[in-house]
């Protein structure tokens, strides 16, 4: 290559890597705005609502026999909701499952209540009787805020768990071949403006996991974790996932042990 | 009767701020449902605050105040142990008031 063609690609370089640099400040001050603008949100969560309505379904009798959810075991003992939400999923020995906050909340409502899953399992989310258990998760999860995620994968069962969350985390499938990884699966990605998690890694998976569940401002809705996981689903164009399977549990499983340490933020708010 | 507000007031040099949120669908009449008929209006025209008993704040609301409405305002005056009274009134006549405590 001659001096003056050396020389021009050299000021090329020179110009596409201010350019880049320029971009890359324009895309930090849009961050800036976005975060500014999720600050603002914070203020005035319309989860709290929820969360009272969540408390009162919680206190209330109901189903055929009459009976509240409060002697549901959330993994503290029988009642126990303080911090409960953040040692979720977890084995539990009187279903010989891990469950995670839903799948056990259907427990309590057939063992305790008595009343039927399968309309909770079946609806669509938001509707009755399902959107019922977004409020139970906006409570009971408000009740773990602030209490660091303690999952641990110690008995068998919660550690198949989490090996078969990680193996469906990287499975890649449907008709765009994607898997979870394919987006969360690397540092530093976003998808339009919004940043994605790094999940394999403790801050990216805190990210996810201590944020949901979430009020979602542009919906007007409070998504429970179930919800925003068959959201995802969703998006990689999958098959939709039964409510509360073990899929779902692996899922969950295999994000809250990544996160596991991390302070519980729950419930969230998002844009 | 409407769905419970939570109301926060705080004093500070003389300035009370209050932060309300409160719960309402606050349909706008323009959106359709999935028959296509069309979701009549339903939403907070009217909210009023007292401090103290006395009147300190009047709005006149439309359709154009989002879902589950959040309101910051301040206050000249006012101080810890008085009392904020909110109420709403919506389009179908019904309303909600409830109280707090300035801290």
């Amino acid at each position: 290559m001659d001096r003056v063609s050396m020389g021009l690609a050299a000021f090329l370089a020179a110009a596409a890597a201010a350019a880049t640099a320029a971009y890359a400040q324009q895309k930090d001050k849009a961050q800036e705005g976005i975060e500014a603008y999720r600050e603002a949100l914070q203020d005035g969560n319309p989860a709290e609502l929820f969360e009272a309505t969540g408390e009162e379904l919680w206190k209330t009798p109901a189903g055929p026999k009459n009976a509240s959810l409060e002697g549901c075991d959330l993994g503290l003992g029988a009642g126990v909701v303080k911090g409960a939400y953040a040692q979720l999923p977890r084995y539990f020995k009187d279903t010989d499952k891990v469950q995670d906050l839903e799948s056990r909340l259907l427990t309590c409502i057939s063992t305790l209540q008595g009343k039927d899953t399968k309309p909770y399992i079946d609806s669509a989310f938001g509707t009755p009787p399902k959107e019922e258990m977004n409020a139970l998760a906006a409570f009971l999860s408000g009740q773990a805020k602030g209490t660091p995620i303690d999952v641990t994968p110690k008995h068998p069962k919660e550690q198949a768990m989490y090996e078969l969350g990680k193996r469906m985390f990287y499975f890649q499938g449907g008709p765009y071949d994607f898997a979870c990884a394919t987006c969360h699966g690397q540092e530093g990605q976003r998808i339009r403006m919004q940043d994605l998690p790094y999940i394999p890694g403790n801050t990216g998976a805190a990210a996810g996991w201590s944020s949901w569940p979430a009020y979602r401002v542009s919906a007007g809705q409070m998504w429970s974790m179930q919800w925003r996981l068959n959201d995802c689903f969703r998006q990689q164009r999958f098959p939709e996932p039964v409510y509360a399977s073990d899929a779902t549990i692996a899922l969950s499983m295999y994000m809250a042990a990544t996160a596991s340490g991390a302070t519980m933020k729950t419930p969230g708010i998002k844009r | 009767m409407g769905n419970p507000m939570k109301i926060r007031a705080a004093s500070k040099d003389g300035v009370t701020e209050i932060k309300v949120l409160m719960s309402h669908e606050m349909e706008t009449g323009q959106r359709k449902d999935a028959n296509g008929a069309t979701i009549p209006a339903w939403f907070i025209n009217e909210v009023t605050a007292k401090l103290d008993g006395k009147t300190v704040m009047q709005a006149q609301w439309g359709p154009s105040i989002s879902k589950n409405p959040y309101l910051a305002f301040k206050v000249k005056g006012g101080k810890a142990g008085d009392k904020v009274t909110v109420t709403w009134v919506d389009n179908k006549g019904d309303t909600r008031t409830d109280e707090a405590m300035v801290t």
